[in-house]
């Protein structure tokens, strides 16, 4: 794929940045470990809307159940966890992180360290985006009798605005349920001093993550930015929003794609890094995790490298211009709320779409519109007519689901997308 | 069947088999001015739309009748299928009568909905319809009538005039009729189910998601007078069940006509569950728009698609069961239903803990094959009988 | 002659189209596909090159203007000598390979009488192999296997024994039998079969052409000895990944059916192919180029498949399916399409006093519905609207496509081809001839 050189600085910089979010995602799995032995309290929540600087304020331990699933899938363990909790009643039809949470538990709830992940001190029910988290933390609460829930309903943003309204209702929430909460299950008292300090650091590290996902914008691009875009979402989706170590790893990550850019080096695949740029995409909707590998490389054995994709935005579109804002520490903290991806209305996810086609210089879009989340999958058959209209480049659809090995048809995919790349090629010849 | 009922039986099927909405194209043209709102399932404030002097009409999809031909190409094969017909009804200027459109948040299918509506037909007026899940009137009360607000707003800009207290005061109380007709109606089935069997009861409904409501109650309580009437109407050796999941899509009517030939008589059910979403009457006096938001934080209907706070799902479904002495409770949800398929668990949790029994299948909207459903509801009707006579 | 190569793998039948340096078909060949892709490939490109020797032939005979219309009668005579000597010498081969199996150690125990009961067997088929390629014969099927099949099963069942040698030892014995003898022609020996035949037929002519059959003779000779010299080959189809060619040589089938469809009309706009496993709704520009597609997703309901399983479920051919549905007078509706419901939905239907005819007519309306819906998807309806794939050639998903393009789009001119199952191989080769051409 690519000449010694290359690959030795390759490995080199896959070594920084990826060696440190590794320690990161150890060291924050050990702290879950240790933590009933030294008295820490542990709070599940989601990722869009996430809470996470004000947690960190009263020095609680996040656990995000859609990041244990999605890991679940890449260690082909979601298997087996769905059908567990398919035999305890759960329909084949629904969401499959919730089932392969619930298998896992089951299944005595071993994280991926191989410690098993401590039992919530609270249930943060942040409502945003997604009607299945309502039900997933409900099934949950079944299971932790005595653990209390805070519910935070983040109002969607149908008609494409944030009302002034929807943020106080989220601030009032804040106030009223999430913040006594929160007090209640640390003993500690809401300090507001502490939260913008972690605000302040979020939005550091926000400025140079928007930095590496849109060095994109160059051609050739020095990263791939949905394949390669999930690891560097990893830390700031996750527990590390609000941290110096977050901080770090952004500082470290923007400086090696720096250096990827000036030496005009393409993105890093599992082999190798990417030596021809043949078509650039935009990717609308989460990948399959089961077959994460598989999948990735049928778009770089192509030569498709992806140059924005919406998923990498459900933790926040920061993009847009949003940063965290530690001089309105709980409206900042609605406003991301209201602003993750997937609680934008449908003809909001066009405008953005569209945009990215147009900014990013993209060959064409793709779909992967995956079963289990109607949030994202319903209505994107339309988003796939509106796009084409909108922008001229036709758009691929393909089918596959999140951590259900199931519905990963390997043979069927590859033929759409190949026929898709191809049908790419024809075009651009015609018009050559 | 006497003359009366059966010629309002078939007033009221008729209604149910007009995918045209000829009965709403009907009433507008019956004065000029006059506007129609669509919603879908589960709640709205219907209020609302009957003060600003406009029609709201349920949108349930297109039944087992319509044939779907382009709302297909929306949806990918594992999304239920009530956005399939709506979209269908919609691209075949069945719903050219409605001047908007409402989408309550249901789910996420529903929710998207409204965004595609939106794009689809971009000179009607859509609103999605967010109840709010904060029960506190002073968190969610406050969000709830500012959104309450924003539509009243939006309806008297359509309707050409603002909307007045006193109308709505007026609405509040005719809609409080016609839900006093409608427990009625529920009360006297759960005592006698043999005088109003289910798949009757839900034409006598459904009715009431197309017609003015005034029209409705009256209906209502004809229903009520008329169907003791009928002299071949006797009790029966059948289980009583309580039927759940089909808040949303809903069942053919050949579905609930399997059930009762089983051996079922269905004493609840939450069919069409937003006209009877209070569970009392909207208290009359003072701010209209206040009473409806904390009749809403106080009265609303349990349904998988409302956040409970600290409660273990469920309770009200036992309450139901024991309430209607109810000797089982058949799940059926329609198939890819998220928020029914993901209560279910919570739901037969609940159950198993009194011991009660339950069993389950799914549906669609146009399912077209009972054979099935007739024997999985015949055994389990035959079986809880023997199990409560044991 | 250079000539160029497209081989479509479908997931039942595998086509090959042959072109000439122009882009004119010179032949086509299909074969069932099999479990082993390569030789699937290999036997469609064998026959498209005997049709292309033909084709040879016929231009020969009727550039020559004293030859005038004898290709007509010449051609026939060729196409059923050929024919007739390929079959036996496929059944020379079936008779080595049953004998082969019957020598297997199970049989030890009445091996000798065996050996005689296929012996008679096979004698017998030989005896019946020139009444398969008379001048009127209607073949069910042009599969070696399918029409040995038919008569092998019916002389096996006369003289098999219950007692003795049964009927299902007989079948075990074909079963095993023919796959050598499908998956292994060599070209060499279709050449001589060529030759051969072209001999007899000029034998046979000899009465009727009198003076001018030296004339005919020199053209004859003139096309055998034309070389066909095979510049590319590009593969497209389901099981292309399989084709044991440079990836550059593999096109996807959809780019092919797109190209295919443009060839053959070259109005058109909107393709629909729906094959066995699979239905496609391609758009093409005015060059034939791929502007958006779409195919089912990952379950075959509505496919071709779909049909088999029916027509299985009521035990009947599957291309009885269309002419019986054609029959009804009031449709049923229908509102699956799942294979994997569709048993229990018909033996419903039917214990409920529904005519088959009726709910057959409901089914193909069904099918249709769902290649509406991806139409949809992929852009709609254009003029003109080409149908191609197995399914295009049942006459009740047809009559059904029209109804429901008329009702839905309006008029459009819909093409069908009577070769439309050749159209992703035809594209196919016009990408091998295209290339060629970019490259020199």
């Amino acid at each position: 794929m690519s000449n010694s050189q290359t690959e030795r600085n390759g490995d080199v910089q896959k070594e920084r940045s990826m060696a440190l979010q590794k320690e990161l995602v150890g060291g924050h799995f050990d702290a879950l470990g240790r933590a009933k032995e030294e008295g820490r309290k542990v709070v599940y929540t989601f990722v869009p809307g996430n809470l996470t600087e004000l947690m960190r304020s009263f020095d609680l331990l996040p656990v995000l159940p859609e990041i244990n699933a999605l890991q679940s899938g890449m260690r082909k363990l979601s298997g087996g966890y769905i059908s567990e909790a398919e035999k305890q009643g759960h329909s084949e039809d629904v969401c499959t992180y919730v089932k392969c949470d619930i298998g896992m538990l089951k299944k005595g709830n071993v994280g991926p360290t191989g410690k098993p992940i401590p039992e919530p001190d609270l249930l943060l029910l942040s409502y945003t985006g997604c009607c299945t988290f309502m039900k997933w933390f409900e099934l949950l609460k079944q299971e932790y009798e005595g653990c209390p829930v805070a519910m935070l309903h983040v109002p969607y943003q149908a008609d494409g605005q944030v009302h002034s309204h929807y943020r106080d209702y989220i601030v009032e929430q804040l106030r009223s349920e999430v913040i006594p909460k929160l007090e209640q299950v640390s003993g500690q008292a809401y300090d507001e001093d502490k939260l913008r300090s972690n605000l302040t650091l979020s939005a550091e590290a926000e400025d140079d993550l928007v930095w590496v996902l849109e060095s994109a914008k160059n051609v050739p691009s020095p990263i791939d930015a949905y394949f390669g875009g999930v690891y560097y979402i990893g830390p700031i989706f996750g527990a590390f929003r609000g941290t110096p170590e977050g901080v770090d790893y952004y500082r470290t990550l923007r400086s090696e794609i720096e250096e990827r850019l000036a030496n005009k080096q393409g993105p890093i695949t599992p082999d190798g890094e990417l030596d021809e740029e043949r078509y650039r995409l935009v990717i609308e909707g989460p990948p399959n995790w089961t077959s994460f590998r598989e999948f990735w490389k049928m778009f770089y054995e192509e030569g498709a490298v992806v140059v924005a994709s919406s998923y990498t935005k459900v933790g926040g579109l920061y993009d847009r211009g949003f940063r965290h804002d530690a001089t309105r520490p709980l409206e900042t903290l609605a406003d991301y709320c209201l602003g993750c991806y997937t609680n934008l209305s449908l003809p909001a996810r066009v405008d953005l779409l569209e945009d990215y086609v147009r900014d990013y210089s993209a060959d064409g879009f793709m779909i992967n519109s995956v079963k289990s989340c109607n949030s994202f999958s319903a209505g994107q058959l339309l988003m796939l007519r509106q796009l084409e209209e909108r922008t001229g480049v036709p758009g691929g659809f393909i089918e596959s689901d999140l951590v259900d090995p199931r519905y990963f048809s390997a043979a069927n995919i590859k033929n759409r997308i190949e026929s898709y790349l191809q049908m790419l090629e024809q075009k651009r010849g015609a018009a050559a | 069947m006497t003359t009366d009922l059966a010629q309002l039986v078939e007033r009221v099927s008729h209604l149910f088999e007009d995918l045209n909405f000829q009965s709403v194209r009907d009433w507008k043209s019956e004065e000029p001015g006059r506007h129609a709102i669509g919603y879908m399932p589960i709640y709205v404030p219907r209020e609302l739309v009957h003060a600003a002097g406009m029609l709201p009409v349920g949108i349930l999809g297109g039944g087992d009748r319509l044939e779907i031909i382009r709302g297909d190409a929306y949806f990918q094969s594992y999304i239920c299928h009530i956005p399939r017909s709506t979209i269908e009804l919609a691209l075949t200027q069945r719903l050219e009568a409605l001047d908007g459109m409402l989408f309550p948040s249901i789910c996420d299918v529903i929710r998207n909905l409204s965004g595609m509506w939106q794009m689809l037909f971009p000179e009607r007026y859509v609103r999605y319809i967010d109840l709010p899940q904060n029960f506190d009137p002073a968190v969610g009360g406050t969000f709830w009538r500012q959104e309450l607000d924003t539509l009243r707003t939006d309806l008297g800009r359509i309707a050409g005039r603002e909307i007045t207290d006193r109308e709505l005061q007026h609405s509040v109380s005719v809609y409080n009729e016609n839900r006093r007709a409608l427990r009625q109606l529920y009360e006297a089935r759960s005592a006698r189910p043999w005088l109003f069997p289910t798949s009757e009861v839900y034409l006598v409904l459904r009715a009431g998601t197309v017609l003015p409501v005034e029209e409705h109650t009256a209906i209502v309580r004809r229903y009520l007078e008329l169907a003791p009437l009928e002299d071949d109407r006797r009790e029966q050796d059948m289980s009583r069940v309580v039927l759940v999941g089909m808040f949303c899509e809903q069942p053919p009517l050949g579905l609930l006509i399997t059930l009762e030939r089983a051996g079922c008589w269905i004493v609840d059910d939450d069919l069409l569950l937003g006209l009877r979403w209070m569970g009392g009457d909207v208290p009359e006096d003072g701010d209209p728009l206040q009473n409806l938001v904390i009749a809403y934080l106080e009265q609303s209907a349990q349904t998988a698609s409302v956040y409970q706070p600290e409660g273990r799902r469920g309770t009200w479904l036992v309450d139901s069961v024991q309430r209607n002495v109810a000797e089982g409770v058949i799940f059926c949800a329609p198939s890819f239903c998220d928020p029914a398929l993901l209560e279910q668990p919570m739901l037969v949790a609940a159950l198993e803990r009194e011991g009660i029994p339950h069993t389950q299948f799914k549906y669609s909207e146009n399912t077209g094959q009972f054979a099935v459903i007739r024997e999985q509801a015949g055994t389990f009707s035959d079986s809880i009988r023997l199990w409560s006579e044991a | 002659m250079k000539v160029f190569i497209g081989i479509d793998l479908g997931s039942t039948t595998t086509k090959a189209v042959i072109l000439d340096g122009k882009a004119n078909v010179v032949g086509r060949g299909i074969t069932n596909s099999r479990s082993n892709y390569d030789v699937a490939s290999q036997i469609a490109r064998q026959e498209a090159f005997v049709q292309a020797r033909f084709k040879l032939t016929r231009d020969a005979i009727s550039a020559d203007s004293e030859l005038s219309g004898v290709e007509e009668l010449f051609l026939p005579l060729l196409d059923r000598k050929f024919r007739l000597n390929h079959h036996v010498e496929e059944l020379d081969r079936l008779a080595i390979e049953l004998h082969n199996a019957a020598d297997g150690p199970r049989h030890a125990a009445y091996s000798g009488s065996l050996h005689e009961l296929l012996d008679e067997i096979v004698g017998e088929m030989r005896q019946r192999a020139g009444k398969h390629f008379g001048a009127l014969a209607m073949r069910k099927s042009e599969f070696f296997r399918d029409l040995a099949a038919a008569d092998y099963m019916q002389l096996a069942e006369e003289q098999s024994d219950p007692k003795g040698i049964t009927f299902e030892t007989l079948t075990g014995l074909f079963d095993q039998a023919i796959l050598p003898v499908e998956n292994s022609t060599s070209a060499a020996a279709l050449e001589q079969l060529i030759d051969e035949a072209m001999d007899a037929a000029l034998e046979a002519s000899q009465v009727s052409m009198a003076k001018r059959v030296d004339r005919l003779r020199g053209a004859v000779d003139a096309a055998r000895a034309e070389v066909l010299d095979e510049v590319a080959t590009v593969g497209t189809g389901y099981g292309r990944q399989r084709l044991p060619f440079p990836k550059e040589h593999i096109r996807s089938e959809i780019l092919c059916h797109g190209l295919g469809a443009h060839t053959m009309f070259p109005e058109t706009r909107t393709v629909l192919d729906i094959g066995g496993q699979d239905t496609k709704a391609i758009q093409v520009d005015d060059n034939g180029i791929v502007t958006s597609f779409q195919r089912n997703d990952r379950c075959a309901a509505g496919c071709g498949r779909y049909l088999g399983y029916i027509a299985d479920e009521m035990n009947l051919g599957v291309h009885e399916l269309g002419p019986l549905a054609e029959k009804s007078t009031c449709h049923v509706k229908i509102n699956s399409t799942c294979t994997v419901f569709a048993g229990a939905e018909l033996r419903e239907r039917l214990s409920l006093g529904q005519k088959r005819e009726d709910i057959l007519a409901g089914l193909h309306r069904a099918i249709i519905l769902r290649a509406m819906s991806l139409l949809a998807r992929s852009g709609g309806i254009e003029d003109q609207f080409t149908f191609t794939g197995g399914v295009a050639r049942n006459p009740a998903a047809v009559t059904a496509l029209h109804d429901l393009v008329d009702e839905n789009y309006g008029e459009r001119t819909t093409n069908i081809s009577a070769d439309s199952i050749y159209t992703g191989a035809l594209g196919a080769a016009l990408f091998a001839q295209r290339g060629h051409q970019e490259a020199a």
